[in-house]
């Protein structure tokens, strides 16, 4: 009995030991990260002259996915110790993690308003408008809805999609439909360009309104159906260093280069205009 | 209490180890304290006016009745393949049951893709439907209810089996020696003492298939009243910036679900 009770007793004191080390571990591993980064900031913050380095966090509009992820190429190989982590969705989600403190350092928006949203809360300096974008009806490769025009979107016996109300090429392409007097309809609403994309490219939409930009990214898997001028859209895409995230250099650094020359040819590539 | 026969049994079970009661409260403080963070973002003062929003009660009724269709899909089918598992000689029937168990393991989003390929209007299946009869489950009401059952059928399955398992069949042997024929044995012996799990494998089918989003936004898409169900109306509000919306819904989600699943726990799946 005594010897069963003694180990007993070591039972019982072990596990608080263990669940303690274990802690003490996670907390170490914990400054551990906030220090690296710490130092990485003092690295770099100043000092002209001293090569850039450190992680650079970039919210950008899901529109924008290819363009940034060439953009973030080209700043890489011109900044070797950096590291670009891209994040892409919808603005209008991307602005609401900005605000809650997502540690983002530039947003680049896929329309105005939410970007204003962000300044207005203190969160983004002096936002540019680095580039515009236009919308098109994109139909997958082959067209078999036989769609021509924006007056198709209203036949019931095609499949149709468009992005979510709020969502700005949602909110763009309903602009462009009630301007021809066009009312949709409709069989879903993604959350972003892109899930829509991704459904008329796999032939399970008839159409749809995405970018100019999108259609040219999703390649031979579909074709883009223009819009008349008269009633298209211009999307305007605005980009802003954040106020409360990291590294004010490499952000700033970031930002020039998307409105460079080098910037807006790579840009040009992926179909946007000059703003 | 009762002095003679069952006071030996409560002496011989063995006490609860030391160890086991302050982990299962970090258990639980883990479930409970994202609910509260949750309950304390909560936008209370809009909540009524949330309640009368035409997306809210159709997403609310579009979940509502997925759900329970997927559940009774669930049950048409899975009680039967529970059966096969647990009480035949299949062979290969360890490989079955994994391949059964996939949609658990299975990104939902990935399954939604799946069903596509599958039952999308270019898919293996439903492609020749859809050339011959027009019709087509994405986009529609069914479609949710198809990806609702996909993730959910797992569940039913896991739990009805291991009850069909854990049934004495020495019943249903005394039953069939006394001359009950098969159907009779199903519907007086099997039945009633797998019912505990079929109830149990129910409700879990039922919660998994209410708070489904990956398969169905990706299978059946998102429209309102027709494939918008409470997590895709929650997804899209989140999308849109709308936190506030968002975390109004989850809250109607929640407690949609509590009001069904405490009655139930307390009749069927208490010990």
């Amino acid at each position: 009995m005594p010897a069963t009770r003694a180990r007993r007793l070591a039972a019982l004191l072990a596990v608080p030991l263990v669940l303690l080390v274990l802690l003490a571990q996670l907390a170490a591993c914990g400054d551990d990260g906030d220090g690296g980064d710490g130092a990485s900031d003092r690295g770099t913050g100043s000092g002209a002259g001293e090569p850039l380095e450190g992680d650079l966090t970039v919210f950008a509009a899901a529109s924008l996915t290819d363009a940034f992820d060439d953009l973030a190429d080209a700043f890489e190989a011109a900044h070797p110790e950096v590291d670009v982590e891209l994040n892409v969705g919808p603005s209008s989600g991307l602005r609401e993690q900005i605000l809650a403190g997502a540690p983002a350092a530039v947003f680049a928006s896929a329309d105005t308003s939410n970007m204003d949203q962000v300044v207005a809360a203190g969160a983004a300096d002096d936002p540019q408008v680095f580039a515009t974008n236009r919308l098109q009806i994109v139909v997958p490769a082959g067209n078999p809805g036989g769609v021509t025009g924006l007056a198709d979107l209203a036949d019931p016996d095609l499949l149709v999609g468009l992005c979510a109300e709020g969502v700005p090429c949602g909110d763009l392409g309903r602009e462009a439909l009630a301007d021809a007097g066009v009312t949709p309809s409709v069989d879903t609403e993604e959350a972003d360009v892109r899930a829509l994309l991704t459904k008329v490219e796999a032939g399970d939409l008839d159409a749809g309104i995405v970018y100019v930009t999108d259609v040219l990214a999703a390649g031979d898997a579909v074709e883009g159906i223009a819009i008349p001028e008269e009633h298209n859209v211009v999307a305007t895409y605005p980009i802003a260093t954040l106020t409360g995230a990291g590294d004010a250099d490499v952000a700033a650094a970031f930002v020039a280069l998307v409105v460079s020359e080098e910037g807006q040819a790579i840009l040009a590539d992926h179909g946007f205009s000059a703003p | 209490m009762s002095r003679g026969r069952p006071t030996a049994r409560r002496v011989d079970r063995p006490r609860t180890p030391w160890p086991v009661v302050p982990l299962a409260a970090v258990a639980l403080a883990f479930v409970l304290v994202p609910f509260a963070a949750l309950l304390l973002r909560a936008p209370w003062g809009d909540l009524a006016d949330l309640a009368r929003d035409p997306v809210v009660r159709d997403a609310l009724r579009l979940s509502l009745t997925t759900a329970l269709a997927a559940t009774g899909l669930c049950l048409l089918l899975g009680v039967p393949l529970a059966w096969v598992l647990a009480r035949t000689r299949l062979p290969g029937r360890p490989v079955l049951r994994a391949l059964v168990l996939l949609p658990m393991v299975l990104p939902p989003v990935v399954g939604g893709a799946a069903l596509l390929f599958a039952f999308g209007r270019r898919g293996l299946l439903g492609e020749p439907v859809y050339e011959a009869t027009g019709f087509l489950l994405p986009y529609s009401t069914w479609g949710v209810v198809v990806a609702n059952t996909f993730v959910a059928l797992p569940f039913l399955v896991l739990t009805v089996e291991s009850g069909l398992r854990s049934a004495d069949p020495r019943y249903e042997e005394a039953a069939a020696t006394l001359g009950a024929g098969r159907w009779t044995v199903l519907r007086r012996i099997t039945l009633p003492h797998a019912a505990p799990a079929i109830v149990a494998g129910a409700v879990l089918a039922w919660a998994r298939a209410l708070g489904e989003f990956g398969a169905t936004v990706t299978f059946a898409g998102n429209l309102q009243g027709r494939t918008q169900t409470m997590p895709l109306a929650v997804y899209l509000a989140l999308e849109r910036g709308q936190r506030d919306a968002a975390v109004a819904l989850s809250l109607v989600l929640i407690a949609v679900s509590l009001a069904v699943l405490l009655p139930l726990r307390d009749r069927w799946l208490a010990t």
